[in-house]
């Protein structure tokens, strides 16, 4: 692997920088100028495997075929790229050292850290919510003593949407789906023995994640634990709920803004905790392929970046806390490849477009979790294993925490057994499979590293359309990303319908036993009436006036773009104003977003 | 009025966000020459029925991921038999455990989808159940 000449074309070579510009820019301009022209394989290798790769399909493979034709016409990804039978060396003539690098280094593809797993495992967190604050408080407890290393929060749709408990919209849905949220009160109960300076906290909420947020700081501070010692991450990423998970509140706008006032605000007084998980999570359960997930993803990033710069922010003070949330799929290398080039997306992004200087500005740290949408519900025992092998390929990704799904997620929110079964998955690959010893173990395969490059050209192409329609909040108002990512499902569906996509137990190898038998978790509807029942005691004993007058106080903020929203909701959820209340005065103020019926 | 096209209410109840199935099932209904109306999510009882008896459909088929179908189903069935619109035929799909099909059944739900189901199956339903109202 030597040096190559210069003769050889490097295919599309994206940035002619000198790679003196880079962040570390310490390398003398000479050096840096020829290693930007470095291809892994040098002149004489390429064309002893070119010819050895004609010799070898006008020979030994033409003949096998003629013998035993392949099963398919051609073969290809589930992002629909085209795979041939093998790759060479040949196929990755343009390789350039520099889209590589090293792990802990620009642009990042081998990894974020220098060692990543032989210093600290991945964090595994494990997503648990359900019924009343005092159930997911004992789920909490019961994850940490078996080994669980960070909490991770869902919570009920009432409390995503921005309703109490008592509102007519929460019919039938409190603490289902999650835990279930209306005052401070609640996460008082939720949080309860358990230190917010000693364990990291993720809390999925994003139209409501304002409040969420300033009630864990509430929580901290009655602990004794100030803001700035709180470690964790929410979610708050609207533009993505806008493309695929749909719980909202008020339009785009008004909600980005919201999101933005957090970055803000994190960036001054929250160094350790995480704003914004752009997540592709939610874009890929919604039918998305890897490619749309990784382009639309990472165009969310930017439009986040976008507004803080708008705001006269320094780009460097805020986007070393932006995270990431990647789904994990079937397709094996195709998962691997999407988060190395994420990361190289994001580094290069991140230095040419937006100036970055601060290293930590480029790294794209990510949380990821195995696809509830691969699951089944037919012989659910089967879930196990593709939980184990997308676990395994975002381990080989480079995540730096990790969700397992339960087997029985098709059907209900997991039973503890299943729980533990899943975080089982995650301790075997990290102390039995031996994948944590060496940094990025797959860098260097002809295949994973022409996915990742071709997932990445795909990615900004994408990227580049979304551009000249005006950015990515633009593009989401048309419903662009939405559209795109319809046809992909609908895709799909028909694929495995006519049978060109095989699911084991759906659609072949069914069995006349469909063990469907399996233990669920039942959400008693008591859960509901203590939930409104604590509601109405916190509302009859809280200083009435006071809420009114810090609700006030939200209000005017929204009306002034000057305002942060931060200490005005802080104010509000201390005096226990509850969500649903704080909401009602972004509805007031931006109106409730509704989205048309397109199908 | 043979001739006339069948009319599919495509509704998604609640707050959950899910529509990645309803939307498919809207496609396929009308890839199969149905009259199809989505209504979009976050619907109550109240706007899917409304928006039943103002399209004058022949079928309401509702998609629900969040666990509150116990709670929805009924909550439509008594709305459209209060409006005497209890000629529209209900139907569902999603995230519904097998114990709680006969339930619903037994309330008037015509028919419950689970998850496996193809699009062609509910198309072939809907041929076979649904008589186009005059």
């Amino acid at each position: 692997m030597a040096k190559s000449a210069k003769k050889i074309s490097f295919g599309k070579a994206k940035s002619k920088k000198p790679a003196a510009r880079k962040p570390a820019g310490k390398k003398p301009a000479k050096a840096a100028k020829k290693q930007a022209h470095a291809t892994t394989y040098d002149a004489s290798t390429l064309k002893q495997v070119t010819a050895g790769v004609g010799r070898w399909r006008a020979g030994t493979l033409a003949k096998s075929v003629e013998k035993m034709p392949t099963r398919k016409k051609a073969f290809l990804n589930d992002s629909g790229i085209p795979l041939p039978d093998v790759f060479t060396q040949a196929d990755r003539r343009g390789e350039r050292y520099e889209e590589l690098g090293l792990p802990g280094e620009f642009p990042f593809t081998r990894g974020t850290q220098p060692t990543m797993y032989r210093s600290r495992l991945w964090t595994m967190r494990q997503f648990a919510g359900f019924g009343g604050p005092a159930d997911t408080n004992q789920r909490f407890k019961y994850l940490i003593s078996h080994g669980m290393t960070g909490l991770s929060t869902a919570f009920d749709m009432p409390a995503l949407m921005g309703y109490d408990a008592d509102h007519p919209m929460s019919r039938g849905e409190v603490g289902k789906e999650g835990v279930a949220i209306s005052t401070l009160k609640d996460f008082e109960i939720l949080f309860d023995g358990i230190k917010l300076d000693e364990v990291t906290t993720s809390m999925t909420i994003n139209a409501s994640a304002i409040v969420a947020l300033c009630m864990y700081i509430a929580v901290g501070e009655k602990q004794g634990v100030p803001m700035h010692k709180l470690g964790g991450t929410i979610q708050n990423d609207m533009l993505k709920e806008f493309i695929a998970q749909k719980e909202w509140i008020v339009g785009p706008r008004p909600a980005v803004r919201i999101v933005t006032d957090m970055i803000e605000f994190c960036a001054r007084h929250m160094p350790k905790w995480n704003p914004v998980s752009i997540s592709g999570y939610h874009i890929r359960e919604a039918g998305a392929t890897a490619v749309q997930e990784l382009a639309f993803t990472i165009a969310d990033g930017i439009g986040y970046v976008e507004e803080g710069v708008k705001r006269g922010m320094n780009v460097d003070d805020f986007a070393p806390r932006l995270s990431f949330f990647w789904d994990v799929h079937n397709d094996f290398f195709e998962e691997v490849a999407k988060f190395r080039a994420a990361r190289r997306m994001w580094a290069k992004i991140m230095r040419d477009r937006f100036g970055a200087s601060d290293p930590r500005s480029m790294m794209l740290r990510t949380h990821a979790q195995t696809a509830g949408v691969s699951l089944t519900a037919q012989q659910p025992y089967n879930n196990v294993a593709r939980v184990a092998l997308q676990a395994l390929a975002a381990v080989l990704g480079g995540t730096q925490s990790l969700h397992t799904n339960s087997l029985d997620e098709t059907y209900a929110l997991p039973t503890e057994d299943a729980v533990t079964i899943a975080l089982r998955t995650q301790q075997i690959i990290a102390h039995e499979s031996g994948v944590d010893r060496v940094v990025d173990p797959l860098a260097g395969s002809y295949y994973l590293e022409h996915l990742t490059d071709e997932m990445e050209r795909r990615a900004f192409d994408y990227i580049r359309r979304i551009d000249e329609m005006g950015g990515i909040i633009r593009a989401v108002e048309e419903g662009y990303p939405q559209k795109e990512i319809g046809e992909s499902a609908y895709r799909f569906q028909r694929e495995v319908e006519e049978g060109d996509r095989l699911i084991v137990g759906v659609n072949a190898f069914k069995s006349d036993f469909d063990d469907r038998n399996i233990e669920l978790l039942k959400i008693d509807e008591k859960v509901a009436h203590e939930q409104v029942e604590r509601l109405e005691q916190v509302k009859a004993s809280r200083d009435q006036a006071a809420v009114t007058a810090a609700l006030a106080k939200v209000e005017a903020a929204c009306r002034d773009e000057a305002l942060n929203l931060m200490p005005p909701v802080l104010e509000a959820v201390k005096a226990y104003a509850t969500l649903g209340e704080v909401s009602d005065v972004f509805r007031k103020v931006w109106g409730q977003y509704r989205e048309g019926g397109v199908f | 009025m043979a001739d006339r096209k069948l009319r599919i209410l495509v509704a998604k109840p609640g707050l959950d966000g899910h529509d990645r199935g309803a939307k498919i099932i809207a496609r396929a209904l009308r890839d199969a020459g149905m009259e199809v109306i989505y209504t979009g999510l976050h619907q109550t009882p109240e706007m899917i029925v409304s928006a039943a008896v103002q399209e004058d459909v022949d079928a309401i088929g509702m998609s629900i991921m969040s666990g509150a179908h116990m709670t929805l189903f009924p909550a439509v069935l008594a709305l459209l038999k209060g409006q005497k619109a209890d000629d529209i035929k209900v139907f569902g799909g999603g995230i519904i455990p097998d114990d709680d099909i006969p339930k619903l059944k037994e309330q008037g739900v015509s028919a419950i989808f689970t998850p496996g189901s193809s699009t062609q199956d509910i198309v072939k339903w809907i041929q076979e159940h649904i008589p186009a109202r005059a």
